[in-house]
């Protein structure tokens, strides 16, 4: 078998199983890749030594008959994920030298079901970003090139989404604030699920929102997610917000069998200024769905308008509480002080030195519709119309819809550098379409589609009812087969 | 709402982050776009909406109120930028 790195985890799982090959082979060929691959600036620290103990360890389980679904295969993990004696820095400065001295509980259950740690992946600072550009680790890059231009792999999993897209690995971790495993997966032909919040355990994950973070599989196909969902999900003591229900066999409800869903078209997702081939991309999805016997119907989410604005207050707000742990005392960076400086110098000048400047931007939005006078003006505010949002999906679901059908982005994947001069507001647009689902805290999954007139991949989104994960990667199954996306970047790295 | 100069001062110094004088009026121009962007949420009627507080409805789960967990002040100092005598270290606070 070549290029053994190249595999599903549908694939590798049954390879494995037979005998054909083993994930010390697997392994191998994944850390090989890496080491060719710096010019994609995917992997920022590289554990192959724990990569093939771990493989060796999966190998020997698999011959004992004891081998869960994951048991073997190598994957990379997002540096937002704790693991234990590894470097954990959200790519900030601020975490300089943290080796966390525990495991998150995500991590940890990948690592229980058998899987292979190949290292950390890029991302944006503390996951603020949609472009993989505020990482002190420097950009992530997109395996897909149409010019001499480096591409952006979204974010803020871009190092998760261009590693899975090269096959440095064979999935890896992402984690999905207001899109961030669904832009990148989309800017880079390949799958991403978020579940419904509180399907993942947050803890061990460093907090940017914590009533809008969730973990996700970003793979190379469905199915895939569907194995690796179920390994990350369950319940957790630790996760208050984790919900204690139980977790189906994804794989198993990819029956292949969608006839009379009821798919949602929103009307307010036709927004100004999306190009045409997007807007085509969408209908085509909805004829697939069709040919495949769901019912397509209009629907409307009213509010969807208000959705990025109010991201705008609920997630800085969130963020601005959390990232007030980094303050020079308990791990991380802390700057220089000079003679007479007291603690107030010591945290000014450590957070000035530790977070880069979309962060240092967002904890201070957080900090001014938190303050003061303008708590209720902002801050609740936001909190009301998140209820809105959230009642306008819960109607239209009441009405008997099963799943929504939107385009994943409104662009394909734009120039690293090009947004640089461009105000902030503008790269929140790239949210537009899978920012709603954060904040009704549903699930939603990003699947590659077909590819821009320039040769870009594009993908769409479908969004499902609360808890049914199952259904939706269902769904998006029929989407996957008769879309047929197989196309892969060629290799310039 | 416009944030003046004065204002990206207070900000800053509320959330801890230095902010060279310079840099101010950059600060209070990036504030504004945002504001102005988020000013939108004045045109929905919100009245009678009780502002979300948890997106799942479910009850937070309880537990025995006993330790489970601690003991490891080695651990919890491991990744200190200046640790001394089993406690976290920091510029002299107190006069």
């Amino acid at each position: 078998m070549t290029e053994l790195n190249k595999l599903t985890i549908a694939d590798a799982r049954d390879a494995l199983r037979k005998g054909d090959v083993t994930s010390a082979e697997i392994t191998e060929a994944c850390l090989t890749e890496i080491e060719g691959a710096g010019a994609l600036g995917a992997f920022v620290h590289n554990t192959p030594e724990l990569a093939r103990e771990q493989a060796k360890a999966a190998d020997a389980r698999i011959q004992a008959g004891d081998a869960p679904d994951m048991c073997g295969i190598p994957l990379g993990i997002k540096d937002l994920f704790c693991t234990k004696g590894v470097p954990s820095q959200a790519a900030s400065k601020i975490l300089d030298g943290f080796k966390p001295e525990y495991e998150s509980t995500v991590s940890q259950n990948l690592l229980d079901a058998g899987t292979v740690m190949l290292g950390k992946l890029n991302m944006d600072e503390f996951a603020m970003g949609s472009s993989n550009e505020t990482s002190v680790y420097g950009n992530a890059v997109n395996p897909w090139k149409v010019d001499d231009r480096d591409l952006t792999p979204g974010g803020s999993s871009g190092g998760s989404a261009s590693a899975v897209a090269a096959d440095l690995c064979l999935a890896a971790t992402g984690t999905d604030t207001g899109g961030s495993i669904r832009q990148p997966a989309a800017f880079t032909g390949i799958t991403g699920i978020k579940p419904t919040y509180g399907r993942c355990s947050r803890w061990g994950i460093v907090a940017f929102a914590s009533s809008l973070d969730q973990a996700g599989p970003m793979t190379k196909s469905v199915r895939d997610a569907a194995i690796m969902l179920e390994a990350m999900c369950g319940h957790d003591m630790k996760d208050s917000t984790s919900a204690d229900i139980p977790v189906p066999n994804f794989e198993a409800m990819l029956t292949g069998d969608i006839k009379g869903k009821k798919i949602g078209i929103p009307k307010e997702y036709h927004m100004e200024g999306i190009p045409a081939e997007i807007e085509k991309l969408w209908a085509d999805g909805a004829d697939m769905l069709r040919d495949a016997g769901a019912e397509i119907v209009d629907i409307s989410l009213p509010h969807t308008k208000y959705a990025l604005p109010a991201y705008y207050v609920i997630a800085p707000a969130e963020a601005s509480s959390n990232l007030a742990r980094y303050d020079g005392v308990k791990y991380g960076h802390r700057a220089k002080l000079e003679a007479g400086d007291g603690i107030d110098e010591m945290y000014a000048k450590t957070r000035a030195e530790g977070f880069g400047a979309e962060v240092q931007r967002r904890v201070m939005v957080g900090t001014y519709v938190l303050s003061a006078g303008f708590y209720d003006a902002y801050y609740n505010r936001a909190r009301r119309v998140r209820a809105l949002i959230k009642k306008d999906f819960d109607d239209v679901f009441a009405a008997g819809v099963d799943a929504i059908l939107t385009p994943a982005t409104p662009s394909a994947a734009f120039g690293l550098g090009e947004m640089k001069d461009a105000d902030p507001v503008k790269m929140y647009l790239n949210d537009v379409f899978t920012v709603t689902v954060n904040l009704a805290g549903l699930p939603g999954i990003s699947i590659p589609a077909g590819l821009d007139a320039q040769g870009l991949p594009l993908g769409l989104q479908l969004i499902g009812r609360p808890w049914e994960e199952g259904d939706l990667l269902n769904i998006a199954h029929e989407v996957e087969a008769r879309a047929g996306f197989v196309a892969k970047p060629s290799k310039w790295w | 709402m416009s944030i003046d100069i004065e204002t990206a001062r207070k900000v800053a110094h509320l959330a801890r982050i230095k902010v060279e004088d310079d840099r101010l009026p950059e600060l209070a121009e990036n504030f504004n776009a945002i504001l102005g962007f988020i000013e939108q949420l004045n045109e929905v009627d919100v009245d009678g909406v009780e502002p979300m507080t948890s997106v799942t409805p479910m009850r937070l789960k309880r537990r025995e109120d006993v330790v489970t967990d601690g003991g490891m002040p080695e651990k919890i100092l491991s990744n200190a930028p200046d640790a001394r005598e089993g406690f976290f270290a920091v510029p002299k606070v107190v006069e």
